[in-house]
């Protein structure tokens, strides 16, 4: 039912803001990643159409903007200082909706497309992420906190910026490529896409990516979680039939 | 070659993990010791979370110690008495691990506090060791024989109530003092994802006293059904037992075992001796560096 309405909407709008709006109509390479024994992340090709009303381009081509995010997770983040001579956590501070992946792409520097607050309100950039602080730190702590979380991220992969890399081709067909690292989470995922005019986001169209483990992975992750008396059984089995296995070839030989 | 690992939710180089295991195996061969005491936190390095680092260790120095078994028992050099009380303190050590672990983990201080243990342990054994057999090793090039220890075991040991007699082990002391020292390991073997052997080795040695022939099979014995439950309180608690990953290690550390173990018969205990305190001191040394040096991460995530 979802799908339906969600294929339904470019459509509709269309229709109904044929008027005056643009529309955007975006699609992604994959619509489900599947992560197999191989995985070693992907590469996502975000692209799509730009339909102006009456088929009229503006003068001042547009700007576009792609964002990918994966699920929020509530996190703890903690912070070490050095209290008598050792390195230990001091502070912490907590986040309610962490997204376990952010990745955008735009088609110049976000500062010269949109200004500081239209970047906040769509949360383009991973410094405008709006993380939903669940402790009393005051906002200079929280700042640092952002920042660590961030940089932890972009090093993992898992928060990329990649600005000035959506090709816009006669100003109405966009694309941009964006990295999955391995280390995602599963869980649905979802592909922004923003059409920005003179500093204002002027359309927005959502496609859902669903990551999630298949085959042999997803059965171990399965295991491991409902049967996981039987699956500490099968580990501890494996490990001894191993042991077990060369200790008595060793013998032989 | 790549692999992805459906637990820890990231892809590893294969053949990395497997000479890994292969090194830790050789070792515990060698040794005697579970070698998780370096498995756990070269896996942390190579970029696995800790959790699934420590679960998956405990299943690794499993099979290592199987082959160790078998071979020793072979040998006749497993105190299987001694053993089953060192065990059943083994698993109550365990228990209480798992509530230490808890608290700890709330409070967000496991990390230093693993990070003090290792190079406490570590520091401390890793001397004892290096001197006991630096002193052998003198008496043995100079010739002179070193004065036969008149009281085998401490003091405080023979002042415990109840004597059991163990037979291979050449002790006639209380089962409470190994019982004792396996809940010291079994907490050990939660908290740090160590098997314990590195404790348990000079401990048998040196406060019982036992025959250093039996030691080194009986403490993988030990070692080999304490990982068991451990590895299943993992996997029934923190669920974080990777079977690939476990697997990987295995494939290493089982052939690395193997060789240990016939290495081990080939080289004077002198020698293997202040071998493994000087990796024990380096391991230790290590971690005390990581204490007080600026730490690479100063921030980190965790995901409830």
């Amino acid at each position: 039912m979802r799908r339906a309405a969600a294929l339904c909407l470019p459509a509709a709008a269309w229709l109904l803001g044929a008027a005056d709006e643009p529309v955007l109509v975006p699609d992604v390479s994959q619509r489900e990643v599947e992560i197999l024994y191989s995985f070693t992340g992907a590469d996502l090709l975000l692209f799509g159409a730009i339909v102006y009303p009456d088929g009229r381009r503006p003068d001042r081509p547009a700007d576009v903007v792609v964002v990918l995010k994966g699920p929020d997770q509530s996190i703890t983040m903690r912070e070490k200082k050095k209290v008598a001579g050792i390195w230990v956590n001091a502070d912490r501070a907590r986040f309610r909706s962490a997204p376990s992946f952010y990745a955008m792409a735009s088609s110049r520097p976000i500062s010269q497309i949109v200004d500081e607050r239209t970047a906040a309100i769509y949360e383009l950039g991973v410094d405008k992420l709006q993380l939903s602080p669940a402790s009393l730190n005051d906002s200079a702590e929280l700042d640092r906190f952002q920042a660590g979380l961030v940089d932890l991220r972009e090093r993992a992969g898992l928060f990329v910026e990649r600005p000035g890399t959506v090709e816009i081709t006669d100003g109405v067909l966009y694309r941009a490529r964006l990295p999955l690292s391995a280390r995602v989470v599963v869980g649905d995922y979802t592909a922004e896409t923003f059409l920005v005019q003179d500093g204002r986001v002027v359309a927005a169209a959502v496609r859902d990516i669903s990551v999630r483990k298949s085959g042999f992975e997803r059965f171990m992750a399965v295991a491991a979680e409902r049967w996981s008396f039987l699956y500490g059984l099968a580990a501890i089995a494996l490990a001894v039939g191993m042991g077990w296995a060369a200790g008595a070839i060793a013998r032989r030989l | 070659m790549d692999l992805y690992l459906p637990i820890a939710n990231l892809s590893v180089n294969a053949l990395v993990i497997i000479a890994l295991g292969g090194v830790v195996g050789l070792l515990s061969g060698m040794f005697g010791v579970g070698g998780g005491f370096l498995t756990t936190p070269l896996l942390i390095f190579y970029g696995i979370p800790p959790t699934v680092a420590a679960a998956s260790a405990a299943s690794q120095v499993t099979g290592a110690s199987v082959s160790g078994v078998m071979s020793h028992m072979a040998r006749g050099t497993v105190d299987f008495r001694m053993g089953g009380v060192l065990i059943a303190g083994g698993v109550i050590g365990a228990g209480l691990g798992v509530l230490l672990f808890r608290l700890l983990q709330s409070l967000g201080q496991i990390d230093t506090m693993i990070g003090i243990l290792y190079v406490l342990m570590l520091g401390g054994i890793g001397l004892l060791m290096a001197k006991e057999s630096i002193q052998a090793l003198v008496a043995l090039k100079t010739g002179k024989r070193l004065q036969a220890r008149t009281r085998r075991h401490h003091p405080l040991v023979a002042a415990l109530p109840m004597r059991w007699r163990f037979y291979r082990s050449g002790l006639y002391i209380s089962p409470l003092a190994p019982l004792l020292l396996g809940v010291a390991t079994g907490i050990l073997t939660m908290l740090l994802g160590v098997g314990g052997g590195f404790i348990l080795v000079p401990a048998m040695l040196y406060l019982l006293g036992m025959t250093t022939q039996s030691v080194v099979g009986t403490s993988l014995f030990q070692i080999l059904f304490v990982t068991m439950a451990t590895t299943m309180m993992h996997a029934m608690t923190t669920k974080a037992v990777d079977l690939v990953l476990a697997m990987l290690l295995l494939i290493g550390s089982v052939t690395g075992a193997q060789i240990g173990t016939r290495i081990s018969m080939s080289i004077r205990p002198e020698y293997l001796r202040i071998l493994l305190a000087f990796i024990v001191l380096l391991v230790a040394g290590r971690m005390a560096l990581g204490l007080g040096w600026r730490p690479d991460e100063i921030y980190s995530i965790e995901v409830q």
